[in-house]
């Protein structure tokens, strides 16, 4: 059975959602971060996706912009680390329901 | 070529002005500076007068130095000095009698703590009253006249802390006022009619024969006016209330002010415009002159009297001033202008010599002024008993060796050729045998009898006080050879004729006529003194005539319910129209604004704030329904992003 262009969507939506039920519903700032990360995976899926299954599989533009995509989410993974890490040194807690002073 | 002199009389004020200035700012310990730089400058204005006076013996009319002070519009304001007999004489007087008052006042002020403050007033009053002798023009006469005033108003409150001596101040500075109300007015209306003040203006002045006929009936009137400032300041009745009062001072400042000087400024001033008193005359008579002969003699014999029953040595002497003074008056009145003023010139010497002698037996017997507590202090003082009895002799009316017989006997003279009335001669004839009287009981109560509470520790006063008594004892009796009828070269000097020698003038029925009153008058007060014990005599002969004389005919408690009741009344209904009716208006607009502003704030509060606040208020509440959706919470933020997101695709997926 070959994978289609559908097959590799439902498996994207999939990851998404995973990613977006971890940002939504854990507590803890990092696994908050790697919520954030699965949703990213997800677009970098999709990236490659539409490309293998595009008009023109033959220029890697898709990889292109992947591999963007996957470096630019590594710095911010990292600036996103630090801020955890200088929010933990403030508060003394990484407990996301802690931090409400935006509160209205 | 007119004397230096004449161009510079101004120095003889301003040497006196400018002294003082400088004593003021002189600190409180200069004692010595300032007296000295006071008799100095007291010494300078004596030799410029001299000098003054051996100019107008050479010219006798120099000629007026006039100019122009200040200008309104067409107008010119001129003012200037003259130099004449008249004003000669008045400054050798006034300068050498200061000077030994000055010389008098070092000893008699040694103790005190305000002794520079002192000569710096001396200063300034010499340099007022000079300023009024040399004036040329009545406004620059009036201006002096002021500041004398003023100046007698600071010396005889010197001793502020007296409420005796303030009040006494006051007394004579309000008094002396009203008078000068009339002379103000009278210089007006001369201004008005004749267009200018000055006295001599090369037949131009005030006084000269061209302004004089333009004058017509208003001459009387004005002369009155002005005479008005005179009786003021003369201390005439019924103005005389002052004077006596105003012993409050320190004895040399009585000297200086109430009998040498200042009070002659008055008489001075009638002679100095004598010719409107005396326009349109008819032998010698004319309305103005009549009333100044009428309120002459009534001060003369009212102020003899009263000087009878009077305890307190100084306030004899004032009233012995305020008649004497009557009688000045009185002599210019009959048309006897020399004779008055050579009993002022005189009256100047030997009535400062009385004044600074009876403050030497204050000052012997500690500060008691009562003279039924002296007696017998002919031994313990013998230069002031012998240099008083030259001046009590002089002021009699001894005749021969002392000057105020010979003035005296001149106005008599004249008196009795007045043509309206002889009752003036006859009063003036009673009042030279009370002059003897009073002055012989104070003599007797002072000087003779046992000693008394007073006298016991009585002292002579040192020479710096002393040595002006004698200075002016020679004055009063080496004056006299100028006055005699043998050789009457003051006389003449004053009224500008040649004077020849001629001894068969001596003898006349007037001289044994005098001789014979005031010996009368002598003998009179020694029979009833002699034997005077401490109530007075003539308390027990008459008292109800002696408590009438001795509250000075209760001429001030008339004034106190009279003048001063309507006065106090005015002020009260001022007060109480201030207070009430116009404090009242104003108040009442004041409330209207108040209105207003209150209207105006209430609608502000409720009208406009209340919709301002109104609108807020809805702002606010959505607000804070949307302020409360914020909980703070990232991951409710996020939830609602994806819910958004979600909501998008679906909406996506429905349109295509």
């Amino acid at each position: 059975m070959t994978p289609t262009l559908t097959s590799f969507l439902a498996v994207s939506a999939a990851l998404f959602c995973t990613g977006l039920l971890a940002a939504l519903s854990r507590r803890h700032a990092i696994f908050i971060l790697i919520g954030i990360e699965l949703m990213l995976a997800a677009a970098n899926l999709n990236f490659v996706a539409f490309w293998r299954f595009g008009p023109e599989p033959q220029q890697i533009t898709g990889v292109m912009v992947a591999i963007f995509s996957i470096a630019i989410a590594a710095a911010e993974a990292a600036v996103g680390l630090a801020l955890v890490i200088a929010v933990y040194r403030h508060y003394r807690t990484t407990s996301v329901d802690k931090l409400d002073q935006l509160k209205g | 070529m007119t004397p230096w002199i004449v161009a510079n009389l101004w120095l003889i004020p301003a040497v006196p002005l400018a002294v003082s200035l400088v004593i003021l700012s002189l600190a409180n310990s200069r004692r010595k500076g300032a007296a000295a730089l006071a008799i100095a400058g007291q010494v300078a204005a004596l030799a410029l007068a001299i000098a003054a006076f051996v100019a107008t013996l050479q010219a006798p009319n120099c000629p007026p130095h006039n100019f122009t002070w200040f200008t309104f519009g067409e107008n010119a304001v001129r003012i200037g000095w003259v130099l004449d007999p008249l004003a000669a004489v008045m400054l050798v007087m006034i300068t050498l009698v200061s000077l030994c008052i000055f010389i008098f006042s070092v000893g008699y002020m040694a103790t005190d703590k305000s002794f520079t403050r002192f000569f710096a007033y001396l200063s300034f009053f010499s340099a007022a009253m000079l300023g009024v002798v040399i004036a040329n023009s009545l406004l620059l006469l009036f201006v002096c006249w002021e500041l004398v005033g003023l100046a007698s108003y600071l010396l005889i409150g010197f001793w502020i802390h007296k409420p005796s001596a303030a009040a006494a101040a006051k007394k004579a500075f309000i008094t002396t006022r009203v008078g000068d109300l009339g002379f103000f007015l009278g210089m007006l209306w001369l201004y008005g009619k004749s267009g200018t003040l000055l006295f001599y203006d090369n037949g131009h002045g005030c006084i000269e024969n061209a302004a004089l006929l333009s004058l017509g009936a208003s001459a009387t009137s004005i002369a009155l006016l002005i005479f008005s400032g005179a009786v003021g300041k003369s201390g005439q009745f019924p103005l005389h209330v002052w004077l006596p009062d105003a012993m409050e001072g320190p004895t040399p400042v009585s000297a200086l002010i109430h009998a040498a000087t200042m009070v002659a400024a008055g008489v001075f001033l009638v002679a100095r415009v004598y010719p409107l008193f005396s326009l349109g005359a008819i032998a010698g008579v004319t309305p103005s002159l009549t009333v100044v002969v009428w309120i002459g003699v009534t001060t003369a014999l009212m102020s003899a009297l009263i000087a009878l029953a009077q305890a307190d040595v100084k306030r004899i002497l004032a009233y012995s001033t305020v008649s004497q003074l009557g009688l000045m008056m009185v002599s210019l009145g009959v048309g006897g202008v020399a004779a008055g003023i050579m009993h002022l010139i005189a009256h100047g010497f030997f009535k400062a010599l009385l004044f600074l002698g009876a403050g030497s037996v204050i000052h012997g017997c500690h500060e008691e002024q009562d003279i039924r507590k002296m007696g017998g202090l002919r031994g313990l003082m013998p230069l002031t008993f012998l240099t008083y009895s030259v001046g009590m002799m002089a002021l009699s009316g001894v005749p021969l060796f002392f000057s105020g017989a010979w003035t005296k006997e001149e106005i008599l003279h004249a008196t009795a050729q007045w043509p309206a009335s002889r009752v003036p001669h006859g009063l003036m004839l009673a009042g030279v045998v009370l002059t003897a009287l009073y002055m012989t009981r104070q003599m007797i109560y002072v000087f003779f009898g046992p000693r008394r509470a007073a006298s016991a520790r009585a002292h002579e006063s040192p020479p710096v006080m002393s040595m002006p008594l004698i200075v002016l004892a020679i004055c009063a009796i080496g004056f006299s050879v100028v006055l005699t009828p043998a050789w009457p070269w003051l006389f003449a000097y004053l009224s500008g004729e040649h004077v020849k020698f001629d001894l068969s003038r001596l003898i006349q029925p007037m001289l044994f006529l005098s001789l014979a009153l005031v010996a009368a008058g002598i003998a009179l007060g020694i029979a009833i003194y002699h034997k005077a014990g401490e109530t007075d005599p003539l308390e027990q002969m008459q008292p109800a005539l002696f408590r009438f004389l001795q509250n000075r005919m209760w001429l001030d408690e008339f004034y106190d319910r009279t003048v001063i009741i309507f006065s106090w009344t005015a002020a009260r209904v001022s007060d109480w129209l201030d207070r009430y009716f116009w404090d009242g208006l104003v108040r009442a607009f004041a409330g209207i604004g108040q209105l207003f502003g209150a209207l105006t704030t209430s609608l502000d509060e409720h009208g406009i704030n209340a919709g301002v606040d109104e609108a807020t208020a809805n702002t606010r509440g959505l607000g804070s329904l949307i302020s409360a959706k914020h909980s703070g919470q990232i991951q409710t933020y996020l939830g609602a992003v994806a819910l958004g997101m979600l909501a998008l695709l679906i909406l996506y997926a429905w349109l295509t």
